[in-house]
């Protein structure tokens, strides 16, 4: 429902093509393509639909997969925790009474819901996507807009297809020019978060342009998007364009044939139009971006490798100098020192984040006969069987096992320990998931985020450190 | 959901910002397929010891703040993680309104899910009504949302914006999925645009 002939942005044109109804104070009933569904956020919902008498409205446009509550361990073993397996058994009996499309736990295809979607071509460029996860975002990067939702309003998309919402602002980020050696997608999501602050984006839809996201592979822009929400924007996206839909192209779920045609010339018409007003815009140089890691509690407390820990006494305002300090009190940091030389016990390469195989193989670069440091726990959580499979394929699974890593099954593990996988307190991790909340990976736990070639350079060297000196020279 | 209309009780100050939906709730509370029981676990790390004791400093096992119905806190408040449990953990508490500067969208969304009211005020605004609370147990505030305003305990008032419709649903303690039932027409024939035969449908056999 296009209400003017003014230059629109993607964010607009996703928007009006999914309006329904437009009410009278302005909140619109908004059409959802997909609804993705896990174990954690659903349960409640579908017990309203119960309750309610009301049936699933489209199961062929819902979704839904195990990942936060499963073990990456041994699958062939009963879930040991007991209410890790009653939430998995509920969201099975409710797939079964509703009709829902379901991966289950023993699927080969079986993942974390953000990797599931698009590489399954369950998420497709212009559509609107919503899952009971913040980090839906993640699925901006196909073109999509993409968020995450409460259960109230996954019950809401479960009976009616729609939700209710108010348009966001547009925000465009421009990261233009070319990113030197050892920095990725990570990098720049880390920079972009640093420049402004994880409630920067509130309010907003953020669009990522320039000449350095266009050079970004799908992965790449799928890290971009999935940390949108650790800047507080409602949704990240990515400009469909041919490296989107030579990505789609022949995946299970994708239109096929005349279909796929028909999408694509409806997909070129999404890039925002010239002269498309943003609200707020902002320009980073890509050659300004370093390899990055956090040193404290929040996304936003981010320093290139080669940092120095702040001190409180660098800030003004008191509640924030309390902030610093009561953040480098919970990391065991001390102001004024260096970052890099930090030593970590755990390195956990996984999530919605950085789990893809371009993820894994950026990893194995690093990793390849080199060896885990002693001390030091290091695991890769492949995020789909898929990505495993294929990982196994180019023989990636051997290089980071003969180097002492875990070579594990899918899900969100570590992430945010729902399932065994968790950090004891006090413990360390380089970690490439997307929070460093206290307690996000375990009680205690201390988390620095980074990038998966960040990650392997701190688990073969056992501390925090430059991935630039570890790099190769190509042969 | 219950209906908020007026409010008249003890608030709790939390003088720090980007509050995040794990410390509200961490996450190994929320394998529960309920909505109810984890107001016990609401600020887990904060307010127990790794033993299961009260911290005392935990401004929630203070009295009288344990016996609050209305939190003040600072910037962020809610970010992180989409997780309602946020909200449910809060209102399983005893939490009817939080007040705060600014909020992260989706749990700003999900407390009106759930008859929370969240108020956003300038930020020394924020700080007067947390000197307010800091006054002792016969410290009251009241909110008033049919008036838009709260009554500081000296009488003075503070009033601000909330969104009219969900205003409106809060008054009446509605919830919105019969509401846009009522749109269903309109979304069949949103549903069946011959611009949409695109997208593909799912089916159970195609994800075996």
């Amino acid at each position: 429902m296009q209400v003017s002939n003014s230059p629109r942005t993607l964010f607009d044109k996703i928007w009006d093509d999914h309006i329904v109804e437009r009410l009278e104070d302005g909140t619109c009933i908004l059409y959802i393509d997909r609804h993705l569904v896990h174990e954690v956020t659903s349960p409640q919902a579908f017990e309203g639909l119960r309750l309610a008498g009301r049936p699933v409205r489209r199961p062929d446009a819902t979704v839904a997969v195990v990942d936060h509550n499963v073990p990456t361990s041994d699958r062939s073993k009963p879930i040991e925790e007991p209410e890790s397996r009653l939430q998995i058994e509920t969201l099975e009996r409710n797939v079964a009474e509703f009709g829902v499309p379901y991966f289950p736990l023993l699927s080969a295809s079986q993942g974390i819901v953000h990797v599931v979607g698009p590489e399954q071509g369950i998420s497709l460029p212009g559509m609107t996507i919503v899952c009971g996860d913040s980090h839906t975002s993640t699925h901006g990067a196909m073109g999509s807009l993409a968020f995450g939702i409460g259960t109230s309003e996954v019950e809401h998309v479960l009976a009616t297809q729609t939700l209710l919402q108010r348009p966001a602002k547009n925000m465009r980020v421009f990261v233009e020019g070319k990113t030197g050696v050892g920095v990725t997608a990570k990098d720049i999501m880390l920079a972009i978060i640093g420049r402004i602050g994880t409630a920067g984006g509130t309010g907003h839809v953020i669009e990522f342009a320039g000449s350095a996201i266009r050079d970004l592979d799908m992965a790449g822009r799928m890290t971009l998007c999935n940390m949108s929400i650790e800047a507080g924007a409602r949704a990240g996206l990515v400009s469909p364009d041919e490296t989107t839909f030579s990505y789609v192209k022949g995946r299970p779920f994708a239109p096929k044939g005349e279909a796929f045609e028909q999408a694509c010339a409806y997909w070129r018409t999404l890039a925002s139009d010239d002269g498309a007003h943003f609200d707020t815009e902002v320009t980073l140089r890509a050659e300004d971006i370093v390899p990055s890691i956090t040193w404290g509690n929040s996304p936003q407390d981010v320093l290139p490798v080669d940092g120095i820990i702040p001190s409180p006494a660098d800030f003004k305002d008191p509640a924030q100098a309390a902030q610093v300090q009561r953040a480098l009190d919970y990391m065991g940091l001390e102001a004024g020192q260096k970052i890099a030389g930090t030593p970590v016990d755990v390195v956990f390469i996984g999530s919605c984040t950085n789990s893809r195989i371009e993820d894994l193989r950026s990893a194995a670069d690093i990793v390849r006969g080199r060896h885990v440091a002693p001390n030091v726990r290091a695991m890769i959580v492949p995020g789909s069987g898929l990505v495993k499979r294929e990982a196994e394929a180019e023989g990636l699974d051997k290089i980071f096992l003969d180097a002492g890593f875990e070579w594990r099954e899918a899900g969100c593990s570590m992430c945010l320990g729902m399932n065994p996988d968790r950090l004891t307190p006090g413990q360390r991790c380089a970690s490439t998931s997307n929070r460093n909340f206290e307690g996000r990976q375990g009680p205690g736990g201390r988390t620095h985020l980074c990038s998966p070639a960040m990650a392997a350079a701190a688990a073969v060297t056992g501390v925090l450190c430059d991935v630039r000196e570890l790099i190769r020279e190509p042969v | 959901m219950d209906k908020f209309t007026q409010l008249t009780a003890i608030a709790a100050p939390m003088p720090n910002e980007n509050i995040d939906t794990d410390q509200i709730i961490p996450a190994r509370f929320l394998k529960t397929i309920l909505r109810t029981g984890l107001g016990k676990n609401a600020f887990a790390a904060q307010r127990y010891d790794g033993n299961g004791a009260e911290r005392p400093e935990f401004v929630l096992n203070q009295e009288p703040y344990r016996h609050a119905e209305i939190l003040i806190t600072l910037d962020n408040f809610g970010c992180g993680s989409s997780r309602e449990h946020a909200p449910w953990a809060l209102l399983d508490f005893g939490i009817r309104c939080v007040i705060a500067p600014s909020f992260a969208d989706i749990f700003h969304n999900n407390c009106f899910k759930n008859g929370i009211l969240p108020i956003r005020l300038p930020r020394e605004i924020c700080e007067m009504l947390m000197d307010d609370a800091r006054q002792g147990s016969n410290s009251r505030l009241t909110v008033d949302l049919e008036k838009q305003v709260i009554i500081r305990p000296d009488g003075e008032t503070v009033s601000f914006d909330v969104d009219p419709f969900r205003r409106h649903l809060l008054l009446e303690g509605l919830d919105d999925i019969g509401q846009t039932m009522a749109h269903d027409d309109a979304i069949n024939t949103f549903e069946h645009q011959a611009s949409r035969a695109w997208v593909p449908s799912i089916t159970m056999e195609t994800t075996k």
